[in-house]
């Protein structure tokens, strides 16, 4: 079963020139068959989490850890991250001009799975998961999320998660600008994924909607780039009822 | 339309007497980008003719290929050019290759005009004359390889009624040097395309220009160009709407990398002049350059000129941008390894070009010869 394991973590970011500390201190522990949502507000860093799991250039790692069953996450380049199995849902995913969306599906699924996919079986596997999405098959010819909509771009996002099927999914925002109906689409994708036990998922979140469809395990309160609180469930209900307040007061330095 | 004056095309009032143009000093607009001092004695006229390139028609059925002298009337279907770098190459030549595609002829094969240089030394001057007569359809490559040291002019006739595809392809060695003029004279509802792809060469600079002669003609003018360490290649495009009704669209990408020692530099200009007597004109240009390292230079200048108001539409857009950090973290955040992020990055980003060409042969020869551009640049 994958573990990922966060140590400690301090990360920074260069603005202007001058380096700015984000993360003080994050520990987490993410396992296969459970889901964790990461609730903050803005500005927590909960993102910065995300993204220097994923190993984004733009953040400096300090000090502290990140582990995948053991193995040294820090040491490894983005896409080797990616190959041990982690896997980032985007809230801006970038548009590739000229890079078809199924010419790219099937580079990364060749990159991930070692081996390119057989044609027959893989042409299938795309088509039933798009179906699953609600997704037009003339969506496989356009370019990677050029003129996409918020809604095609998530559920984009949710289809590469699908076939890539990681040992952990980070997924950042992907409730932001959706409407209802692609809401449900992307919780029942993430459901789907959650619901083969194999995979472990950290939920990044503002806002409570999302809980609504997808259930988490564990939910932790993010603030000034640490995790302030943590409990089941009722947490997200009571966050919900009385917001972050009460933890950025405890939390804010003097 | 074989015997227009041309009297309301002014752009088209040239000579073929080299004597006619000053020699440049590189202080001309035309000129300024240009380095002069490679030229290798092509533009003053120093260099000393050999005519060792060797040019070969590969033409199916319904094409007629013929070698003339420079003086032939079959040579001087166009006017004469309007730089002394073309008005060299048609005068100097030792001969003139004329290709003609017959009147309703439809070509379901390309027409191959490779053109292989021997060495960089001693110069060479070179005319090809493409005529295509009304309502033919016919694709027609110009391949270029090999070590020259080349003026040339190719003149792209395209009667009423006919659909042509030129595509020029500069793949030449490293060593080479290359002047051209590539002109287009096009007739009434007539659709002409250009792709023009370079590719190798020390220093390149060509020359594209479409006059149009009657009504409803259209052009679509694409380029693509990716320079590397030590390469200057210039591509300066003139679109002269000087009768109502025609349409031209001129989509032109280039990739740079270079290093510190041995930089690269391209230069795009795109003139499109909308003449007063040429009503519902749309035209639009657009040139876009990946710039992949430092020490790299890209030049665009669009350039339209407008003296009516009555035209259907027209813009134009310039863009330089370095490679996307971001673009390439998306790519290897889904565990595609750096290198092949990038070479899926610069193949999309050449795509739109390379996918006009339509013939699957040569498309997949480019593909692999701009991914191997692509080669030995550290990530």
């Amino acid at each position: 079963m994958a573990t990922l394991e966060v140590r400690d973590l301090h990360v920074s970011v260069d603005a202007d020139g001058q380096s700015r500390q984000i993360l003080r201190g994050v520990d987490l522990t993410v396992k296969a068959g459970q889901t964790h949502a990461i609730m903050g507000p803005n500005g927590s860093g909960k993102s910065t989490l995300a993204y220097s799991i994923a190993g984004h250039p733009k953040y400096t790692v300090d000090s502290g850890s990140i582990t995948l069953d053991g193995e040294d996450v820090l040491a490894m380049s983005v896409d080797e991250r990616a190959r041990a199995g982690m896997f980032l849902a985007m809230q801006y995913p970038v548009e590739i001009p000229g890079v078809s969306v199924s010419n790219f599906l099937r580079t990364a699924a060749t990159a991930i799975r070692g081996e390119a996919p057989k044609l027959r079986t893989w042409v299938k596997e795309v088509r039933e998961s798009m179906d699953l999405l609600s997704m037009d098959p003339a969506f496989a010819e356009r370019n990677v999320n050029e003129g996409f909509s918020g809604g095609e771009k998530k559920r984009h996002e949710i289809l590469q998660m699908e076939l890539l099927k990681p040992k952990i999914a980070l997924l950042d925002e992907i409730d932001s600008g959706l409407d209802v109906d692609a809401l449900r689409y992307v919780s029942e994708g993430v459901n789907r994924l959650a619901a083969t036990g194999e995979t472990g998922l950290l939920l990044i979140t503002h806002y409570t909607r999302i809980l609504r469809y997808i259930e988490p395990d564990f939910v932790h309160v993010f603030v000034d780039g640490v995790i302030a609180a943590s409990g089941g469930k009722d947490l997200a209900q009571e966050l919900e009822a009385s917001g972050y307040e009460k933890y950025q007061k405890l939390d804010s330095p003097a | 339309m074989t015997q227009t004056t041309h009297e309301h095309v002014s752009s088209l009032i040239g000579s073929y007497d080299p004597d006619d143009f000053p020699v440049p000093s590189g202080r001309e607009e035309q000129w300024r980008f240009t380095p002069l001092k490679q030229l290798r004695g092509l533009v003053d006229g120093s260099a000393a003719a050999s005519n060792t390139m060797t040019i070969a028609v590969d033409a199916p059925a319904g094409v007629r290929t013929e070698q003339v002298s420079s003086s032939d009337e079959r040579a001087r279907i166009l006017p004469g050019p309007t730089d002394r770098a073309a008005a060299l190459a048609a005068s100097r030549t030792s001969n003139v290759t004329v290709v003609t595609i017959e009147q309703d002829v439809v070509l379901t094969e390309p027409v191959w005009i490779r053109c292989t240089g021997a060495n960089s030394v001693s110069a060479t001057f070179q005319h090809i004359v493409i005529d295509v007569k009304p309502l033919a359809q016919a694709v027609i490559v110009i391949d270029r390889s090999g070590s020259v040291c080349l003026s040339d002019l190719v003149d792209v006739r395209v009667a009423d009624g006919a659909q042509v595809t030129v595509v020029s392809l500069q793949d030449w060695a490293s060593d080479s040097v290359h002047l051209g003029q590539q002109r287009h004279l096009i007739g009434r509802d007539v659709s002409c395309t250009s792709v023009v792809i370079t590719l190798g060469g020390q220093v390149v600079r060509l020359v594209p220009t479409v006059v149009y002669d009657a009504p409803g003609g259209s052009a679509h003018m694409f380029g693509l160009f990716f320079a590397r360490e030590g390469q200057f290649f210039e591509h300066r495009l003139f679109v002269d709407h000087a009768v109502p009704n025609c349409t031209s669209r001129v989509t032109y990408k280039g990739a740079l990398q270079g290093t510190e020692n041995h930089p690269s530099h391209t230069v795009w200009i795109g003139d499109v002049l909308i003449r007063s007597q040429a009503v519902g004109t749309d035209t639009y240009e657009i040139n876009r350059n990946l710039v992949l390292t430092d020490h790299a230079r890209a030049d665009s200048v669009p350039n339209l000129e407008i003296e009516t108001g009555e035209v259907a539409g027209a813009g134009h857009a310039s863009a330089t941008g370095r490679f996307d950090d971001e673009q390439l973290f998306y790519l290897q955040a889904r565990g595609i390894t750096a290198e092949e992020a990038r070479r899926l990055v610069v193949r999309g980003f050449f795509h739109e070009i390379l996918q006009q060409i339509g013939i699957e042969q040569l498309q997949a020869r480019l593909v692999a010869r701009v991914e191997g551009e692509l080669e030995g640049h550290g990530v």
